[in-house]
């Protein structure tokens, strides 16, 4: 529909820069420079190399956005970016193109929540989200068990890691069983052909008295470590195939067993997945298994979708437009702990006379761990 | 020939609106941890004083530092921003190149500012308009031979009064200066410098613990 809202979303909340335009619900550009190459050799995403990264790679990326999506910048209809969670360099060199953008365009700006962004992209793929939505967002860098009733004003806490990210875990596995980098896809394939039972590997935070929708994946990873350095140590080979499969049944038991267990007792029909993790191909499936033997409705929505990308930024800001939210103010500051509570930030002008309960997330600070 | 220059290459978040002869309007704030928050109101104030819109300037100006950096990308990612949306040219003016200008310091003298961790950005002038040395990054007790007794101005010589003996004022850059520099060079014909950011140091490699984690391939 050509009255549905044109809107450019800019992320740089980690090592993507990303630039995405999107009407409505639908997808108009994906555009997309990584910076990941110039981190390997650290082991991790140094801060100051991915912000010098955005900056260089922010306008042109933006102009090929414009250019995939055939539309003029003089259409849009407003600019959306991630004000926060993610680190704080990074989100600044984002946080002033778009007001730059917005500013000069005389349109409104957005700034909203990484986080609620990863839902909301699931309208480009399945169109309008079921409300309330529960979501899972597992990734390098979360671990989040989200339920929204509105993505644009209402997003709770329901868990979250309190050690390491999911797609950690697969990276140091990957890592320890000398497979190389990402971790998730090679595993996800040695997985396919290895018996997801041969290893009993532990299922953390899944006592009777440990919290129902907090993961914890730290220990897992020592156990398989441990496990492979046993074997080695005995002069034995390393069945990499049953490793793979049985740690990967290990992360994705707990993370759809947890899942389908909150959308149980909140009474929520459908469940979404979102980050990199949500590519690998054992968690669709048990995923879609255990939903179906729940009567809940499971959505997925394609890998490019999931990692981080500026087309989520985009979806978010699109509903923040249709929803007629208030834009934010020209000092909007990038917010490297905004809460998973806030899916966006308001200009102070246009802030709700009563102050609405805040539930932070209990591990915000683990966005990167 | 109207010229938007902004710079937040120093504690300074500067905004300043250049016509060609003078400075119509200006606005400069001293806040080291608020650049990504000042300078788009900072921008629209000044806009609103000379009471014209954005799409009425022809050309950014902005600082392209030395400066540390987190702060210092703010204004050369909304500098080059603008550029692309407004479809006009974006020149880059050697921070301290600017504070050189506004000293107006006839003979040899320095510009200093502070690069933080007890060193300085600093370069050498024959006069106002004329730099003799690359921008460069050191502790002040390296350099104290080769500014030794000389003029020097900027927050990095007031820093250090035992190496720049001659420390004097401005403090921080101006978007006015800046402007004026860059309108006399573009009236000379000359080629202002591309809008790229002079970080002097190589990034730290040091990952935070609690980051997200890309291994070798
Ligand atoms: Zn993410």
């Amino acid at each position: 529909m050509a009255d549905e809202p044109l809107v450019l979303g800019i992320e740089t909340s980690c090592d993507e820069t990303g630039v995405g335009i999107v009407r409505g619900t639908t997808l108009l550009a994906d555009a997309i420079a990584s910076s990941v190459d110039e981190h390997a050799r650290f082991g991790g995403v140094v801060p100051e190399v991915a912000s010098r990264a955005h900056l260089e790679a922010m306008v042109p990326t933006i102009e090929r956005a414009l250019k995939e999506a055939g539309v003029s910048a003089r259409d849009l209809d407003g600019i959306s970016v991630t004000a926060g969670p993610g680190l704080a360099g990074a989100l600044l060199v984002g946080v002033s193109a778009a007001k730059a953008y917005a500013y000069a365009l005389g349109k409104p700006l957005y700034g909203v929540n990484h986080l609620a962004s990863h839902i909301c992209v699931d309208q480009l793929e399945h169109g309008k989200l079921p409300e309330p939505t529960m979501a899972l967002l597992v990734s390098g860098g979360h671990s989040s068990l989200l339920l929204s009733s509105d993505i644009t004003s209402d997003v709770r806490p329901m868990g979250a890691t309190i050690d390491d990210a999911a797609g950690e875990a697969f990276d140091k596995i990957a890592r320890v069983l000398n497979l190389g980098f990402p971790g998730g896809p090679v595993i996800d394939r040695y997985a396919k052909e290895g018996d997801p039972n041969a290893i009993a590997f532990p299922r953390g935070l899944t006592g009777p008295r440990d919290a129902a929708y907090d993961f914890s994946f730290s220990g897992l990873k020592t156990a398989v470590a441990r496990w492979i350095e046993a074997k080695r140590n005995a002069g034995e080979d390393v069945p990499v195939r049953d490793v793979s499969a049985s740690f990967q049944e290990a992360v994705v038991d707990v993370l759809t067993r947890k899942a389908v267990r909150a959308c149980k007792d909140e009474g929520v029909d459908h469940l979404m997945i979102g980050g990199g993790v949500a590519a690998n191909s054992r968690l669709r499936a048990l995923a879609q298994e255990r939903c179906e033997a729940a009567g809940i409705r499971l959505r997925v929505p394609r890998p490019k979708l999931c990692t981080d990308n500026g087309a989520m930024v985009a979806a978010l800001g699109a509903e923040m437009v249709a929803r007629n939210r208030a834009a934010s103010d020209w000092d909007l500051p990038a917010d490297s702990s905004l809460p998973v509570t806030d899916p966006h930030v308001p200009g102070k002008s246009h802030a709700p006379a009563h102050d609405h309960d805040h539930v932070h997330e209990i591990s915000k600070d683990n966005l990167y761990s | 020939m109207l010229l938007l220059a902004l710079d937040t290459a120093t504690p300074a978040v500067t905004v300043a609106l250049h016509d060609g002869a003078t400075v119509i309007a200006e606005s400069s704030q001293v806040d080291a941890r608020r650049h990504g928050e000042l300078l788009l109101p900072a921008v629209d104030r000044v806009l609103a004083e000379a009471g014209v819109k954005l799409d009425a300037v022809t050309a950014i100006v902005t600082g392209v530092g030395p400066g540390p950096y987190t702060g210092l990308r703010v204004g050369l990612m909304t500098a080059e921003t603008f550029g692309s949306a407004l479809g006009i040219p974006v020149h880059g003016v050697c921070t301290l190149d600017g504070l050189a200008y506004a000293a107006g310091i006839e003979g040899d003298f320095v510009v200093a500012t502070d690069a933080r961790r007890k060193e300085v950005y600093w370069a050498r002038y024959a006069d106002p308009r004329t730099r003799l040395t690359d921008p460069a990054v050191d502790r002040p007790a390296e350099i104290a031979e080769q500014v030794a007794s000389l003029p020097a101005v900027g927050a990095g010589a007031l820093l250090y009064p035992d190496t720049f003996t001659g420390a004097r004022g401005p403090e921080h850059v101006s978007a006015g200066a800046l402007a004026a520099l860059a309108a006399e060079r573009l009236a000379a014909g000359q080629d202002l410098e591309p809008p790229r950011p002079l970080y002097l140091r190589r990034p730290d490699a040091q990952v935070p613990k609690n980051y997200k984690v890309v291994t070798p391939k």
